[in-house]
């Protein structure tokens, strides 16, 4: 026995078994303590509830959400506005990041000073402290009749309204796509390398494709057209209310606006952090070939930086992904205050707990899947990134 | 024949400031953009924060409603809510004393004199001992005071503290176990490394609060707060796994190597070869992640306790100041400021110094 003991090999199988059983006992008795104390509570274990209605009902919601609705369709609505919010802010935030990664980076000083100023500022104050603060600054505004008015936006303690096209849903979604698509096929056009040209120059192509595209879009407008209303549906007080336009909840708006300025102090570090990482023999080899310098900087340092910098702003995704769970400090039914809710309502701990660990994991999985081939798709071939 | 050498003119002040600011028309564009933004912003926050101002409590919050700028007289007449929450006032020297204590812990363990292990574990636990007795009391005749009293920054540094006091062994220990030899350990917390970093931590906080006394047996439950600071812990030493790892990984094998033919214990190279070199690699990471999980202590806030961001929302919250929010958050972000921007500024100048070796 005590030889057996002082064999390598069994001693390793021991230790792995008694660290892998004393976890798993571990996880196991907490599950079985937590089914016999919900069960006195006279709440059976199991996933039933899912199909259950809710009783309660959501303030903020781009599907149709009642209180009759079952709770797996209240889980999707928070994944959807968890991913909305999450979405808009990374957009918004990389936006001011890259400005203030250029103004970080830029040749001139003041600008430089500027941009580190906002970073210092930004970055080292806490998220949620800012969410407050935007959330409390923007239902201080004056209510409806007193509403300020910018562009025929109208910024009240209830929202903000914007103006919305009176347009059906399928004809605007169209419209927004051949939009797109003006911006997206020339700059594809002038990316691809050789075009054979039985049409002409290849920016009277670029230019032809884009005001057809644009065309398209002014038909579809049009022909989608609401009849006996103006194309464009201003908010407008009447009476005591605001009709008209889209109103953007207070809690959303102050979500991503303050994901957007803290996420963009830390984007912007990056962007700096990647323009750093181009070597200066690149650029100096880029100028001495007689390039401009806006070639210079769209054609060498932005493709290089920009390779440096994805892995790390793809954590910086996922991350900010993640803080979008503030909702639930002012009241945005994303995923985490759905799940809360339901907690609360059901009292369907674990199995709620096990829903809200998958929906994560799998959002995070699929963000890092998405920046991994991104990734792959543009790494340099060889070694190119000789400094 | 004589050579003389005459050194160019220096620039006259104006030249230097053309050819630093308006040297060609893309950047006198720039500087003049910029200019006019900065001068605005800080024309009109020093406008509202000192010129147009209320600082004194003497008109009341009518007086100050009607001003235009800053009210500053929020904080005076709130202040202590602010800071030590509702901890009882005659008592709330030792909240301030408390704070202190943390902050000397703090700085003392940033001097490279305390960087070995046994210094720097005296340095806090003599720090987080003296302050649980002057926040606690019921010895040295000081009265009892509960945990569920404490707020305000006082708490909001405890937590950060116990935090890091509980998560930065477990981090080493997640780390030492994920490097290991055999499959099954290192699998498993890596697992679990893996899982608590894909979570929010908000959602583990509010499982360690909320969902864990139904899974628990009466006498292992503990108060609420110290079962979130577990779950802070938690989740900081899964971070911190993951940058002492990292830090393992930049030293080089032959070290461990070495160290094993002359014979020396796996603790002994633990203690002694690896951790040292690997902390000195992680050292700049593990500011930073001080850094991260300083602010977000900020989100126990979430799951009802008052701390610096609770209390701040009650300065103003209640009756008469309501109007006064802005000043309130100003406050409050100027303390975290004080406190992360100290604390990211030292992070830099570590990293530089550290570079000098490199060099």
């Amino acid at each position: 026995m005590v030889s057996l003991l002082r064999n390598q090999k069994v001693r390793n199988a021991l230790l792995q078994a008694l660290y892998v059983g004393s976890l798993a006992a571990t996880v196991l008795a907490c599950v079985m303590i937590a089914r016999r104390n919900l069960a006195e509570q006279g709440i059976t274990s199991g996933f039933d509830f899912l199909f259950k209605s809710t009783g309660w009902d959501v303030n903020f919601s781009l599907l149709p959400a009642t209180a009759n609705d079952p709770n797996w369709w209240f889980f999707l609505i928070g994944i959807v506005n968890t991913l909305f919010l999450g979405t808009t802010g990374l957009v918004l935030a990389t936006i001011v990041g890259t400005i203030v990664g250029l103004a970080r980076t830029s040749s001139n000083e003041l600008a430089r000073l500027l941009g580190r100023t906002y970073v210092d500022i930004f970055r080292n104050i806490p998220l949620i402290l800012q969410v407050f603060f935007w959330y409390a600054l923007i239902t201080h505004l004056p209510t409806p009749r007193a509403a300020h008015e910018a562009f025929g936006m109208l910024l009240t303690s209830r929202g903000l309204y914007v103006p919305v096209p009176n347009v059906g849903g399928t004809a605007l979604a169209a419209a927004m796509l051949a939009v797109i698509a003006a911006i997206a096929f020339p700059v594809w056009l002038g990316r691809t390398p050789r075009l054979n040209q039985p049409f002409g120059e290849r920016s009277t192509i670029q230019l032809a494709s884009a005001a057809g595209a644009l065309a398209c879009a002014a038909i579809l407008l049009a022909v989608g057209r609401l009849p006996d209303l103006p194309l464009l549906d201003f908010p407008a007080l009447q009476g005591l209310n605001l009709k008209g336009g889209l109103r953007i909840p207070p809690e959303f708006s102050a979500l991503a606006g303050a994901i957007a300025i803290y996420g963009g102090s830390y984007i912007a570090e990056i962007v700096r952090g990647g323009f750093k990482a181009v070597g200066k023999g690149q650029m100096e080899a880029a100028l001495s070939l007689g390039l401009s310098p806006w070639r210079v900087f769209t054609q060498v340092r932005l493709p290089l930086a920009l390779r440096a910098m994805l892995p790390i702003l793809a954590n910086q995704y996922v991350w900010l992904m993640k803080a979008t769970t503030m909702g639930i400090a002012v009241g945005f039914t994303d995923f985490f205050m759905i799940v809360a809710l339901t907690i609360n309502h059901s009292g369907q701990t674990l199995e709620v707990i096990g829903i809200l660990m998958a929906g994560f994991l799998a959002i995070n999985l699929s963000l890092a899947a998405v920046f991994n081939r991104i990734n792959k798709a543009i790494a340099l071939k060889g070694n190119q990134l000789r400094g | 024949m004589e050579i003389v050498v005459v050194a160019p003119p220096a620039p006259g002040r104006l030249e230097d400031l053309k050819r630093r600011f308006f040297a060609t028309p893309l950047q006198t564009l720039l500087s003049l953009i910029s200019l006019t933004i900065m001068a605005l912003i800080v024309w009109k926050l020093l406008d509202w924060a000192v010129f147009s101002a209320v600082f004194t409590t003497t008109g009341g919050p009518e007086a100050c409603q009607a001003a235009a700028g800053a009210c500053w007289s929020v904080i005076a007449a709130r202040w202590r809510i602010i800071l030590f929450g509702l901890y009882p006032f005659e008592e709330q020297w030792r909240s301030a004393l408390a704070c202190v204590s943390v902050v000397v812990m703090t700085v003392l363990s940033c001097m490279p004199a305390f960087w070995t292990g046994r210094r720097i574990a005296l340095v806090w636990g003599a720090g987080t001992g003296l302050y649980y007795v002057l926040m606690k009391g019921g010895v040295l005749g000081l009265p009892y005071v509960g945990e569920e009293a404490w707020g305000g920054l006082a708490l909001t540094l405890f937590i950060f503290v116990t935090t890091c006091l509980i998560g930065f062994p477990l981090a080493i220990c997640l780390a030492l176990l994920r490097r290991s030899d055999l499959p099954w350990i290192s699998r498993t917390t890596g697992l679990i490394i893996d899982g608590v970093r894909s979570l929010p931590l908000i959602s583990i906080l509010f499982t360690f609060a909320v969902v864990l006394p139904f899974a628990l047996p009466q006498w292992l439950q503990g108060d609420k707060l110290y079962r979130v600071i577990l779950g802070s812990a938690l989740f900081f030493s899964a971070y911190q796994a993951e940058i002492v790892r990292g830090g393992m990984q930049g030293v080089p094998a032959g070290q461990e190597e070495a160290a094993m033919a002359l014979g020396m214990s796996y603790w002994q190279r633990i203690g002694r070869i690896l951790l040292p070199q690997a902390m000195r690699n992680a050292l700049p990471a593990t500011i930073n992640q001080f850094v991260i999980s300083f602010k977000e202590t900020s989100l126990v806030v979430i799951v009802g306790f008052f701390e610096i961001l609770a209390s701040g929302n009650a300065a103003y919250g209640t009756g008469e100041w309501r109007f006064a929010y802005v000043e309130v958050y100003a406050f409050i972000a100027f303390i975290y400021f004080v406190f992360v921007f100290s604390l990211s500024r030292y992070g830099a100048y570590l990293e530089r110094r550290m570079a000098v070796g490199e060099r």
